[in-house]
């Protein structure tokens, strides 16, 4: 386990990276930081790059240059699996759970790891269940058998039976109706108050800037503009240049 | 291709050729005859490579082929009298054609892995058949017959020397290889190359894909029968061994050896297998395979372009 | 002719002594086609060596029983060690493949296939060996002495495969292991370790290959290139079964057994064995997704 970083580290600190899909050169130079607890917006039109950053922190891709950080220490090229071990939890665009797995069988995949007993495991379960009541009823039914919406709080869920310290939300109201959406909107709250950092991907604009502390905006593969939430409205031009159609 | 590199190309092509002319002069009997297979094997493998260097379709059916293309001949000679080298030849491509068609067909129905499992199949499918119907293939002993004159009918006919026979392969290899390069160099073998790359991308933009693999199969089939035939003439028997698929991984060994897509690759690689094959035979007796299986493996893991790898941009322009 | 006579014309006591050989001999092709299709369906790699790892068994197998003189120990040694081989021989050839071209693996277990082979036939030579049944006794099936041992390999056949179904089901590692041929990308993020995932199945898939080794030794003499004609038959079993469907390899051995079974009542056996290369190109033909598997995708 990692000695506890100073104050002065941030979480997640992505620097400089460039990746590559094959020829592609899909990220210029991004870099950006996340601290303990926050919830970070990543804004930008489809294609700059926003899914790619968030793969290349959780391992998933691998950068041809630049580092990135987990609580002061190098993680580049480290495999994915590790990292979730140490506490980087990931929900990717179409959620991505196990279509064929029960809910429980989907929740177990982040039970299973070394150091948890018996007891915290089934804490965690109740946990999920208790925020997430729709997956209680459908504990024993197949992944691909649920709607959208619930598709999308199993991910979550899913990724928070890791204890992670900091989660990747890459799209999460995508396809989602409005009501999924706030429900979506509370989640972020509630995890954020346990302490769980957020670095989140979002076309929903207004969404983003309510739940968010800061906000990056990435266009062509690097970040463009960086500032806090607050500083920023819907309709200001700095969104409309990065964002407008 | 700039005109310095066509120099240098062509200059090594003539040295190499001059060299395989001299050879059956110089090289005693068993080396003589040694390199005469590394040109026979060599044309397989370069007839396999169409497939797997220049299309991306990996086949493991090649000894069906070969095979059939040894058979064919073997119907010539021992049913038409006199034997007839040209009737040979014409027979063993039509076996080798007709096979070509079947798998041909089958190629565009399937992709990758499904195809090279299914090319392995139908070549034991041929073996089974080739094995049992003993009346007609002579079964397990297989069919031995006389070699046919060198003949142009009309001018002259003489017996094969084995200085001859070994410029007739020669000749015979030398023309498939030159045919070959015109063709993967022709806006043809762009398209093979384009499909190899990027197979959707290249239907995308309007190339009918099918009728390409379907022509790269009956190419690859008609030249692989070719290596039957000279096999035929050469060691006048046809056995169904020849058949089985162990000689289609064979030939894919000696495409990977010797760098895939390159053409003259896969005669390197024959070369390659062989001399391991005599060497390691002095040490190890049969199981020869055992250290050069393990190097073929090391070459996969470790040197997947092959011998010639490096220069397959080169040798392509 | 009337219906009596077509009755009466057919052998169905044959019948039925060859629809248990069928069931028997399709059992044996089941077990090595799930390690087949375990290896195929988790990390697409189609392991041309498998025929080879079934007859290192039956081969270990012969060496326990001449040492200890029991079958069973046989069985479960040969299993270990060939496990445990399948996982060596995965670490050091194919994870550096991982991620390349198929053709590659392909490639690679083919020259294992060739390794192992010619290694078998270097140890113990070209002679045929002979695993001794366990157990010997017959029961009268009509007018055959019907050995009991084949319905045992059989039984222990299914035994096996469906200990592996409830392993894959209920497991902590089974789950692991279902995660990881769904969505292997996903499965790394939930921080399961799909390296070793790959190692263990391809051990496991290496056992059962082993296992059949053992079960079938008996049956026929163990030699170095037993392992040929299964493979061939098992990969057409996996194909026709639907790829990385292990319900469908299991449906898809017995179905293609029992037809084998029953051509051989009238062909002779080499040539029925015809009947599964037809079975595949019919497949291919109409049904390329597998003819067990539900509904194409």
């Amino acid at each position: 386990m990692s000695p506890d970083p100073t104050p002065m580290q941030p979480l997640v600190a992505v620097e400089d990276v460039h990746t590559y899909y094959g020829k592609s050169h899909i990220l210029h130079g991004v870099s950006l930081h996340v601290e303990r607890g926050e919830v970070v917006g990543l804004l930008g039109r489809n294609g700059v790059g926003k899914s790619t950053t968030l793969k290349t922190i959780m391992g998933l891709v691998h950068p041809d240059r630049g580092k990135v950080l987990f609580a002061g220490n190098p993680i580049t090229g480290l495999p994915a699996h590790k990292l979730a071990r140490r506490g980087i939890g990931y929900v990717p665009e179409d959620r991505r759970i196990f279509r064929l797995l029960t809910v429980m069988e989907n929740l177990r995949t982040g039970l299973d790891r070394n150091g948890v007993t018996e007891a915290r495991k089934q804490e965690l379960l109740d946990k999920a269940f208790a925020y997430f009541p729709v997956l209680a009823e459908r504990r024993n039914q197949a992944g691909g058998t649920l709607s959208g919406g619930e598709q999308q709080m199993l991910a979550i869920a899913r990724a928070m039976m890791l204890e992670p310290k900091i989660i990747l939300l890459d799209e999460p109201t995508e396809g989602l109706m409005p009501r999924m959406v706030s429900q979506i909107r509370q989640i972020i709250d509630v995890l954020q108050r346990e302490g769980v950092a957020i670095l989140l991907v979002e076309q929903n604009v207004p969404l983003t800037l309510e739940a968010s502390h800061r906000i990056y905006i990435m266009e062509k593969g690097t970040v463009r503009h960086h500032c806090a939430a607050s500083d920023l409205k819907v309709d200001d031009a700095v969104i409309h240049q990065y964002l407008g159609v | 291709m700039s005109k310095r590199s066509a120099t240098v190309y062509w200059t090594g092509f003539a040295i190499i050729l001059a060299l395989l002319i001299v050879a059956p002069l110089v090289l005693p009997e068993f080396w003589r005859r040694f390199v005469t297979e590394i040109l026979i094997w060599g044309l397989l493998a370069m007839s396999s490579d169409i497939l797997i260097g220049y299309t991306g379709m990996v086949s493991f059916g090649h000894s069906a082929f070969f095979g059939l293309g040894m058979y064919g001949a073997a119907a010539a000679l021992l049913m038409v009298r006199p034997p007839n080298l040209w009737l040979a030849i014409v027979y063993g491509l039509i076996g080798s054609a007709a096979i070509g068609l079947f798998v041909a067909y089958f190629s565009t129905r399937l992709r990758d892995i499904y195809f090279a499992i299914t090319t392995l199949i139908f070549s034991q499918i041929f073996y089974v058949i080739i094995f049992t119907w003993t009346e007609v293939t002579g079964g397990e002993n297989g069919l031995s017959f006389r070699r046919p004159p060198l003949a142009i009918p009309g001018l002259f006919s003489a017996p094969f020397t084995a200085e001859t026979l070994h410029w007739f392969v020669l000749a015979v290899v030398t023309a498939s290889y030159l045919i070959l390069r015109r063709i993967t160099q022709s806006p043809f073998g762009m398209v093979l190359q384009s499909i190899r790359e990027n197979e959707p991308r290249t239907r995308a933009i309007g190339y009918a894909v099918e009728r390409y693999k379907i022509v790269a199969v009956m190419l690859s089939a008609l030249f692989a029968g070719l290596a039957g035939v000279l096999y035929a003439v050469q060691n006048r028997f046809a056995a169904p061994d020849f058949v089985y698929f162990l000689v289609s991984g064979e030939t894919v060994i000696f495409n990977v050896m010797g760098g895939i897509g390159t053409l003259v690759g896969p005669i390197v690689g024959a070369g390659f297998f062989l001399l391991l094959r005599e060497a390691f035979s002095r040490f190890f007796t049969e199981y020869y395979l055992i250290p050069v299986g393990i190097i073929f493996i090391a070459m996969v893991i470790f040197m997947p372009q092959g011998l010639l790898g490096f220069m397959r941009r080169w040798l392509n322009r | 002719m009337g219906i009596e006579q077509i009755f009466a014309a057919i052998p169905w006591e044959t019948i039925i002594i060859q629809t248990v050989n069928g069931i028997v001999t399709g059992m044996i092709l089941a077990l090595i086609a799930s390690g087949l299709t375990l290896i195929f369906g988790i990390m697409d790699v189609v392991n041309f060596a498998h025929g080879e790892l079934f007859m290192l068994g039956a081969y270990i197998g012969v060496v326990v029983i001449t040492t200890s003189g029991s079958f069973w120990l046989a069985l479960v040694i040969a299993t270990l060690v060939v496990a445990l081989l399948g996982a060596a021989l995965q670490i050091t050839t194919l994870r550096p493949l991982l991620g390349r071209d198929p053709l590659t693996t392909i490639l690679a277990t083919f020259g294992i296939s060739l390794v192992l082979q010619n290694y078998a036939l270097w140890q113990f030579g070209p002679v045929a060996r002979k695993i001794q049944e366990p157990f010997t006794g017959y029961f009268t099936l009509f007018y055959l002495e019907y050995p009991w041992y084949r319905l045992l390999i059989a039984a222990l056949s299914a035994a096996i495969i469906g200990a592996f179904w409830l392993f894959l089901k209920y497991g902590k590692y089974g789950v692991w292991i279902r995660a990881t041929t769904q969505d292997r990308v996903m499965a790394q993020a939930m921080g399961i370790p799909v390296p070793w995932v790959h190692t263990g199945a391809f051990a496991i898939g290496a056992g059962m290959a082993a296992a059949s080794g053992v079960l079938f030794g008996p049956l026929v003499g163990v030699n170095h290139a037993m392992g040929l004609d299964w493979i061939l038959k098992a990969f057409i079993v996996v194909v026709v079964g639907g790829m990385g469907s292990l319900g469908g390899s299991i449906a898809a051995s017995i179905f293609i057994s029992l037809l084998e079974a029953y051509a051989s009542i009238w062909v002779s056996p080499a040539q029925a064995g015809i009947v599964s290369f037809v079975v595949l190109i019919l497949t291919l033909l109409f049904r390329p997704t597998g003819l067990f598997v539900p509904t194409p995708k």
